[in-house]
């Protein structure tokens, strides 16, 4: 297990690394307090309430499809390794996977999920094309 | 490891009668300090030549002034002053997660170094997963970003940082799936087994074995990994005519150069993987070229890489938010699962 012992290495020291290099700067740096310049940048005029505030929900739809799609990789990536003893089985349950997840995504791109800002309109017209 | 180790039992004849964990740390830190001056010196000259490359695709001239010789020593400059510059934290501020998300960006960014084979001995860890490994300690980025994004309690940078994680998880996607393309053809996650599947002559390389199909995937994984790393035409994050700096915006002397610094990292990372995967690492492309040292091979593909990364930062305009979502979830991703498909079918027919 040397391997994700030197992998463990790595991270502590990066973090370690930066943390030195920040402490250096810290020292060399002049430190001059000036309320100005500690308030948020907003294009020079003084900010306008909150940053932290309500966001916009696509941002969330976009995270749950990608979480669906990352755990259907996660399963692909093992399934690519032993693809070449397993053969034809493992060939037809990933097929089967994939049809399912794909039917997912037909449906979330249906939806409009997948545009950016979704059009109202678009629901309306889908269904109308379906004959409901 | 076990190469690098033994370079090193056979440099101080000391160390092995040391016990194997206390060995390994000092080798390992060795390792660690020697990939952190890399990128740090792929920073110094990559940041010069973007510059230079940026101003004669311009016909302008770039950096002239410091240091003589066309500028040579500018990045140097900027690096000094960036040290020597107040470092300001807003009073607004989320501060631990504003001070701890550059240290955790970066750290992700080395720790990828981890996992890349440079020649057939040295690879810092070799790990049984480690394009998995790679990919995952990637995302960490993403974290970083959104900490860093959130905390600086500004607009801009709540923006600029949800834009990056929508954008960033999105062709996270693309580029797993095309991976999982070149994994089904090497049938392993061991980068140097990955190596070492497609030596022998360019042809063995994995974009021309099972023609086209992995092919079109180093291309879709190219234009995702653009993507993975914020480089234009996909750099909405920090779109600076609109976004001012994006998640950086807050961030300044060091704290910031440590995102720039991660940045190149972060674009040499993905053109190692491009590499590794798709364009047989450091293996030479002719039988009678492997006399030459194959940490050159490596690093001329790489570097190759890097530089088309560039050239495209001039070449085309930045998509609109709509029309990257568009290209991610309808384009690259429906193309990627395709491919998957038709190279397991040749393969099992």
């Amino acid at each position: 297990m040397t391997g994700f012992y030197i992998v463990f290495l790595f991270l502590v020291l990066g973090m370690l690394i930066v943390a030195v290099t920040l402490l250096l700067s810290r020292l060399l740096q002049p430190r001059k307090r000036e309320k100005d310049k500690f308030i948020p940048y907003e294009c020079g005029i003084v900010p306008e309430g909150e940053a932290w505030i309500q966001f916009n929900n696509r941002f969330y739809v976009i995270a749950l499809i990608f979480i669906i799609f990352d755990v259907e990789v996660l399963f692909l990536f093992p399934w690519a390794v032993v693809f070449d003893t397993m053969g034809m089985v493992a060939f037809v349950e990933m097929m089967i996977f994939i049809a399912i997840l794909l039917v997912g995504l037909a449906y979330v791109w249906a939806k409009g999920d997948l545009n950016w800002v979704k059009p109202k309109p678009r629901l309306a017209h889908l269904a109308k094309k379906k004959g409901e | 490891m076990e190469p690098i180790l033994q370079f090193f039992y056979n440099l101080v004849p000391g160390l092995a009668d040391l016990p194997l964990w206390i060995a390994a740390t000092i080798v390992g830190a060795i390792v660690v300090v020697a990939m952190f001056t890399y990128i740090a010196l792929f920073a110094l000259i990559g940041i010069w030549l973007e510059r230079k490359i940026s101003g004669h695709m311009q016909d302008r001239l770039g950096p002239m002034e410091v240091g003589g010789w066309h500028g040579w020593a500018q990045t140097i400059a900027d690096t000094v002053k960036l040290l020597l510059k107040e470092d300001i934290v807003p009073d607004k501020a989320d501060k631990p997660l504003f001070r701890f998300a550059p240290i955790l960006v970066f750290a992700a960014a080395l720790s990828a170094f981890a996992a890349i084979p440079w020649s057939r001995s040295f690879i810092p860890a070799n790990l049984n997963v480690g394009l998995l490994y790679i990919l995952s300690i990637s995302s960490l980025v993403v974290i970083g970003i959104l900490m860093g994004g959130w905390a600086s309690n500004n607009k801009w940078s709540l923006y600029g940082g949800m834009r990056a994680v929508a954008q960033i998880v999105s062709y996270e996607i693309p580029v797993s799936l095309s991976l999982i393309v070149a994994v089904l053809i090497a049938g392993t996650l061991d980068m140097q087994q990955i190596v070492l599947n497609q030596s022998g002559s360019i042809l063995s390389w994995n974009v021309f074995r099972f023609f086209p199909f992995p092919f079109i995937a180093f291309f879709i994984y190219f234009i995702a990994s653009l993507a993975e790393v914020n480089r234009t035409p996909f750099d909405l994050p920090e779109a600076e005519s609109e976004l001012v700096a994006g998640f950086q915006t807050e961030y300044s002397g060091m704290r910031w150069s440590f995102f720039m610094l991660a940045e190149y990292a972060d674009m040499f990372v993905v053109a190692a993987i491009a590499t590794t995967v798709f364009l047989g690492g450091w293996q030479a492309p002719f039988e009678f070229l492997t006399f030459i040292p194959a940490a050159f091979w490596f690093l001329g593909k790489a570097l190759l890489i890097v530089f088309v990364q560039m050239w495209l930062r001039w070449t085309l305009p930045r998509l609109r938010v709509d029309q990257l979502m568009y290209t991610a979830w309808k384009v690259l991703t429906p193309f990627s699962f395709a491919l998957i498909v038709f190279v397991s079918l040749w393969k099992i027919l």
